[in-house]
């Protein structure tokens, strides 16, 4: 009965949200795959508006619901479905949601800060030994109250399951709209989430493989606006920017070191495509890898150590893994006839993919902590560019519908994904931002 | 690349005789490819005009298989015309733009363009053009000129474009 009534819940939320879907350009679906019994059920309660004015146009509680069921780990109370509004701790029933089976409540209010700034006060509750697990104000400006829920679902996330929340991140990815001699590709930064997208650059040539500097301050990525590829790294801020390299054929595949002082990349002025590494300092280059086949792709370790990457040596792509003092590649993937562009989470215990076998393309998950297992987290059949958030909670990936590419969100175990309707026309290449500072 | 290099050169010996003992080049080519399949002029030296004129030389599309930097026997001839055309124009240059399907990862499909666009150069210079005259990008699958998800479509994207930036 009750996960009949959790798939009802789920089927309203999938309709709500296409309908919203329609009338916004920003419109999100969430799509439950399949039931998740451990989802722990949580209740946010609307906030209060407690400003001399019009309540706030972003409803709080909504974002944090959205974030936190986005996740697979939480099955937020439909709003609809809330039927006591405490904004207090003091005012809250328990009982009342005791029967309604959740586990954890959260009330809030939004109130002025002055100076135009909104002052919102969330407490978090433990609804079977009613006690207070958290209890904090987070000052913003109107224009930023989205960032302040999802800071709010973080430390919800974070004080319940253990795991730092990755909901106030960014991501980076890239469009392309129009067709033909009209094409342009714009390189995109927006919320977590999909919302407040910014153009970041626009060209009328490619542009393609985002990557974030570990600060989330700086993004490198590669452009065709020279007539051939080539690395630039700009910031996100202030919109400057250096070109990283221009050589002869390739220059793509950018990755900065988990301490940003290096970027990994793909080169083939000597060749062929290979990883060589560059002291961003000094721009000295280190090669390291020497082979025939197509080298690409690079990946860093969390320790900054290793770097994974696909090579064609064994006659398809498969991942491989070097130490960056350079050495023989070991070949990491066995399963799947074509195994690329990795994703690393977990310190490296788990490694997302494109997996092809045939014409289908999915995104898998291979667990080295138990025996590379691998699972499938996409259904097909062209997915590709997986991303893991900071967290490893969930992953980003580009896949087709029709003839545009569209972005999804999905859980780690594949159960819970949500497609970000982003913007008109082609998007693709996603890449999911580092944790920012509080 | 070394089997890829090989084959071109083996494959490039073959042209200008009639029947190759070449395993791949048994099946009798298809009747479509007719226009590519006549003879490039043997006397006389291209001119620009020809570009536009030329049945062999107004063809500047290659296509391959998936997954695969293997110039076809079809096109062997479209090769040949060009590489006279780069040798009896010796300030002529060309872009070489290598292309490749959706399927995979983006950053791959750049290496597999390149791969592409290398082994047509590779077998234009070893058939009269030089490597001054010569250049090669590669776009990957960023450039497709069919965006259906099927093999139909997906054969013709996995392509070198001949660009004349210099006739």
């Amino acid at each position: 009965m009750r996960s009949f009534k959790f798939l009802l819940a789920a089927f309203a939320l999938v309709c709500a949200a296409v309908a919203t879907g329609r009338a916004d350009a920003q419109g999100l679906t969430l799509d439950i795959v399949n039931g998740v019994p451990s989802a722990i059920p949580i209740a946010i309660v609307p906030f209060a508006n407690e400003t001399p004015g019009l309540p706030p146009s972003t409803d709080v509680a909504d974002v944090i619901r959205m974030d936190l069921n986005r996740s697979g780990k939480f099955r937020a109370l439909p709003r609809q479905d809330v039927v006591e509004f405490p904004t207090r701790g003091g005012e809250i029933k328990f009982p009342t949601w005791k029967l309604l089976k959740q586990d954890y409540i959260t009330v809030g209010r939004v109130g002025d800060a002055g100076g135009g700034a909104l002052r919102v006060e969330f407490e978090l509750y433990n609804v079977g030994t009613q006690q207070r697990m958290l209890g904090l104000a987070i000052t913003g400006q109107p224009g930023d109250l989205r960032g302040v829920a999802h800071q709010i679902a973080d430390l919800i996330y974070e004080k319940i399951l253990g795991v730092r929340g990755a909901f106030w991140t960014r991501i980076a990815y890239v469009t392309a709209t129009g067709v033909g001699k009209n094409i342009q590709y714009s390189l995109m930064v927006a919320d977590s989430d999909g919302y407040n997208p910014q153009v970041v650059v626009r060209s009328r040539e490619p542009l393609l493989s985002p990557a974030w500097s570990p600060d989330g301050k700086r993004l490198a990525y590669v452009s065709f606006e020279r007539g051939d590829s080539a690395i630039y790294i700009q910031d996100v801020a202030t919109g400057s920017r250096q070109l990283i390299s221009a050589r002869r054929g390739i220059n793509g595949a950018p990755a900065f070191s988990p301490d940003g002082s290096r970027l990994a990349l793909t080169l083939s002025y000597e060749g062929n495509p290979e990883i060589y590494v560059m002291e961003l300092g000094s721009k000295a280059l280190t090669r390291l890898t020497n082979n025939f086949s197509i080298d690409t792709e690079p990946t860093w370790t969390a320790d900054g150590q290793n770097l994974v990457f696909t090579s064609d040596r064994s006659g398809k792509p498969q991942l491989y893994q070097v130490p960056v003092t350079g050495g023989n590649p070991q070949r990491l993937t066995f399963q799947g006839q074509y195994n690329a562009r990795a994703s690393i989470a977990y310190g490296g215990k788990q490694i997302a993919m494109v997996q092809g076998n045939g014409n289908v393309y999915r995104i898998a998950v291979m667990d080295r902590s138990i025996g590379d297992q691998y699972h499938f987290v996409s259904p097909g059949d062209m997915d590709e560019s997986p991303s893991f958030a900071p967290n490893g909670s969930m992953l980003l990936y580009a896949a087709a519908e029709g003839p545009r590419g569209v972005l999804y969100a999905v859980s780690e175990d594949g159960r819970v994904r949500q497609r970000l309707v982003l913007a008109d026309g082609d998007v693709r290449e996603p890449a999911w931002g580092p944790f920012r500072q509080r | 690349m070394n089997t890829t290099v090989r084959v071109t050169m083996a494959a490039l010996l073959c042209i200008g005789v009639a029947a190759c003992a070449k395993k791949q080049e048994v099946k009798p080519q298809p009747e479509a490819a007719a226009p590519a399949t006549e003879a490039a002029p043997t006397t006389g030296k291209y001119t620009p005009a020809d570009l536009d004129t030329d049945a062999c030389l107004r063809q500047r599309v290659v296509y391959f298989d998936f997954d695969k930097s293997e110039i076809k026997p079809e096109f062997q001839q479209i090769v040949a015309c060009h590489a006279k055309y780069l040798q009896d124009r010796p300030d002529a240059r060309m872009t070489l733009e290598g292309n490749a399907d959706e399927r995979g990862s983006r950053e791959y499909n750049m290496g597999l363009g390149e791969r592409r666009g290398n082994a047509v150069s590779s077998a234009l210079q070893a058939a009269g053009g030089s490597a001054s005259q010569l250049n090669v990008v590669s776009y990957g699958e960023e450039r497709p000129t069919c965006r259906e998800h099927n093999e139909a479509c997906w054969s013709k994207n996995r392509r070198v474009e001949f660009v004349y930036t210099a006739k």
